[in-house]
């Protein structure tokens, strides 16, 4: 019997599938200079000889909510039960660049993430939390760069040296422009931003990730995996280009730079995405740049199980999801991995719904066996082909990219924006026409749905951050903070690299409101291209 | 006599900081596709601009995406300031990440439909297009 399922198959992303791959898809794949060995260039099987049989992946769960205090004992939750390295979500406000009591920020303090308006709260936020052994991820980029100072305010005064703090900065404003849409200037002084944090990390915070280039954001936003991929190594490329551009060595920062990725449902593409991922970024470094530090040429990255693949309907079903989507990204050897919790389309995650996406990654590292070799699905025709096919696909947008003079120019012109919605639209008209089957959604339906339980966040923190906030103005030295606020300005006018202006502001009490609101009168405001 | 029916004018809106965007460009993109006049009214609007474009645009109805878990205040908030400017007859809708436990204090407020995720396009068109008085 001959007769298929379909007429087509495609991939996730509309990549045209056979039914069985053979030797023939890979004619002119050369195992040596397309696969390689771990740890060796091109990196398509891993950045590391023995990956996770020399070290498992880091289980970085992404949390915050409420106050401070609440996201603490979060922290202290998630390491007890066994995690080994945090990642703060701050509430809209904090990623917007306002302080908790600002008019904007009304009925937004504290709920899809943590609030963080001063020092003192980045303090309470890292209460008891040993800064010198866990490494911290900070999902922030419009005020990145104050932010970070807060945090490197925080550990000065707890007498940590900086060299011994290590972390991420996601830091990554092109994806903003492309995709989630929180800037706070222009493209131009967010990107001297950006590499004001690379170059004082290269110099006092070795350890540090001063950027984070991230699809996640890219993908969750509606595109292909060929789009994510293209989009967020192009952005990378672009970060490196303005770094050397103000004069800094590819090696003395390109090492430190790492990667996010998100990882949806086509259990293969995605695990040929990470592939592709590495062996395309190393390529292209080496041509256009040509960094002596072999580690200059490593993708390394962090995983994000799929948001947007989450359902309301029968929530418990999210929980199978995420599984497969982990295991794709381990599969693919990511570094670091979040899986997201089931009542995520809902509300924050409860602790009971965060620890069993927490065990989930804890099942895959040690009782399924996959991690026992490294890059066990290389040489599969299928997967091997859908590697080549992933980095050509990025290729081609590359070529687009470079043609129209780099990504601040495309997204100016709405490029990006308007590839994904438009792929966006099409794998919505693939599910509301049936193609596509949603598990609950489309197919499967139940009458009376599962209700589980959802975290609440109540007004009081909005009221404890404005009354806290009342305080600290009516404590602090005005007159200092002003000063360093009117430094600030000045050096921003220039091109003294800021942080060390920041760190100054920071520890004056300046709030982040305000230190964004000073720079906003120098570095200007921007409106997005509307692409609809 | 023929009877020249004016088309639907909708406002689709970000109120709030999120910049979650995918969802309501695709029902702004249904409902335009559906002949129904679509102002969109662009990222990280204030309660007030959206009221003040509504009035301005003379529009039919509001439809608002909130995915930031501010919806209690700004939906509120929304129709508060449509009562204070005469304008109550314009039908508020919305969707976004609303739990459904939100959703009856929100209706008992005015809101009159939330869309969650997972929605299908078809349907907010539906409810769009009955609001014809």
């Amino acid at each position: 019997m001959t007769q298929e399922r379909r007429e087509r198959f495609t991939s996730l992303s509309g990549l045209p599938i056979a039914r069985v791959h053979s030797p023939d898809d890979l004619k002119a794949w050369d195992p040596k200079s397309d696969l390689g060995q771990p740890g060796e260039f091109p990196y398509t099987r891993g950045v590391h000889p023995t990956m996770y049989r020399g070290r498992l992946w880091t289980m970085r769960q992404f949390a915050g909510f409420g106050t401070a205090e609440d996201t603490n004992r979060r922290f202290t939750y998630l390491l007890q039960h066994g995690q080994t390295g945090l990642s703060v979500a701050f509430d809209m406000p904090t990623l917007m660049g306002l302080d908790s009591d600002d008019p904007r920020a009304r009925g937004e303090v504290g709920y899809c993430g943590v609030a963080v308006s001063s020092l003192e709260d980045m303090a309470r936020l890292f209460d008891g939390i040993p800064l010198e052994q866990v490494t911290t991820s900070m999902t922030i980029n419009g005020p990145a760069a104050v932010i970070f100072a807060m945090y490197l305010a925080v550990a000065e005064r707890r007498g940590i040296p900086f060299e011994r703090l290590g972390g991420t900065l996601q830091n990554d404003i092109l994806k903003e422009y492309i995709a989630q849409k929180e800037w706070l200037f222009p493209p131009e002084p967010h990107l001297r931003l950006i590499v004001d944090t690379i170059s004082h990390c290269a110099k006092h915070v070795p350890k540090w990730h001063p950027v984070s280039i991230s699809g996640y954001h890219i993908r969750e936003a509606g595109s292909t995996a060929v789009q994510e991929l293209a989009f967020t190594l192009y952005d990378g490329l672009s970060y490196v280009e303005a770094a050397v551009k103000a004069g800094l060595d590819v090696d003395a920062f390109a090492p430190q730079l790492s990667f996010f990725f998100n990882v949806h449902n086509d259990f293969f593409e995605e695990i040929a995405k990470y592939r592709a991922a590495r062996r395309l970024w190393a390529r292209e470094m080496e041509r256009r740049h040509h960094p002596k530090d072999p580690r200059s040429l490593q993708l390394r990255c962090h995983a994000q199980t799929a948001g947007c693949s989450l359902t309301a309907q029968q929530p418990m079903n999210n929980v199978v999801r995420t599984t497969l989507q982990a295991l794709a990204a381990v599969l693919g050897g990511t570094q670091s991995l979040h899986t997201n919790s089931m009542d995520e389309t809902l509300a924050l995650p409860t602790e009971e719904a965060v620890k069993l996406a927490l065990r989930t990654q804890q099942i895959i590292a040690h009782e399924s066996e996959v991690t026992n070799t490294v890059d066990p699905l290389g040489g599969s025709y299928y997967v091997e082909s859908l590697t080549n096919r992933l980095e050509e696909g990025a290729r081609e947008y590359f070529r687009k990219l470079d043609e129209m003079g780099g990504m601040v120019r495309a997204i100016e012109q709405g490029y990006p924006q308007r590839e994904i919605l438009e792929a966006s639209q099409r794998y919505q008209r693939e599910v509301e026409q049936k193609e596509r089957i949603i598990v609950g959604v489309n197919e499967c339906l139940e009458p009376d749905e599962q209700r589980i339980p959802i975290l609440k966040i109540g007004p009081e923190v909005e009221k404890a951050q404005v009354d806290r906030l009342a305080s600290l103005r009516s404590r602090r030295d005005p007159f200092k903070m002003a000063g360093t606020l009117e430094v600030l300005q000045e050096a921003a006018a220039g091109d003294e690299n800021l942080m060390p202006y920041l760190l100054e502001a920071v520890k004056a009490e300046a709030t982040l409101g305000e230190i964004c609101a000073a720079l906003k009168e120098v570095f200007g405001t921007y409106k997005e291209p509307v692409v609809l | 006599m023929t009877v020249v029916t004016k088309p639907l004018r909708v406002l689709i809106g970000k109120v709030g900081l999120d910049g979650h965007d995918r969802g309501v460009k695709l029902v702004a993109r249904a409902l335009r596709d559906a002949g129904v006049e679509v102002i969109y009214s662009g990222l990280h609007q204030t309660p007030e601009q959206i009221v003040n474009t509504a009035i301005q645009e003379d529009v039919n109805a509001i439809g608002l995406s909130v995915l930031s878990g501010a919806h209690n205040y700004l939906f509120p908030r929304v129709l508060e300031l449509l009562k204070e400017q005469g304008a109550g007859e314009i039908v508020v809708f919305g969707g976004g990440i609303i739990p459904d436990e939100d959703m009856p204090k929100l209706k008992a407020v005015g809101v009159r439909a939330l869309f969650r995720s997972g929605t299908a396009t078809d349907e907010v068109v539906k409810f769009v297009k009955e609001l014809r008085p």
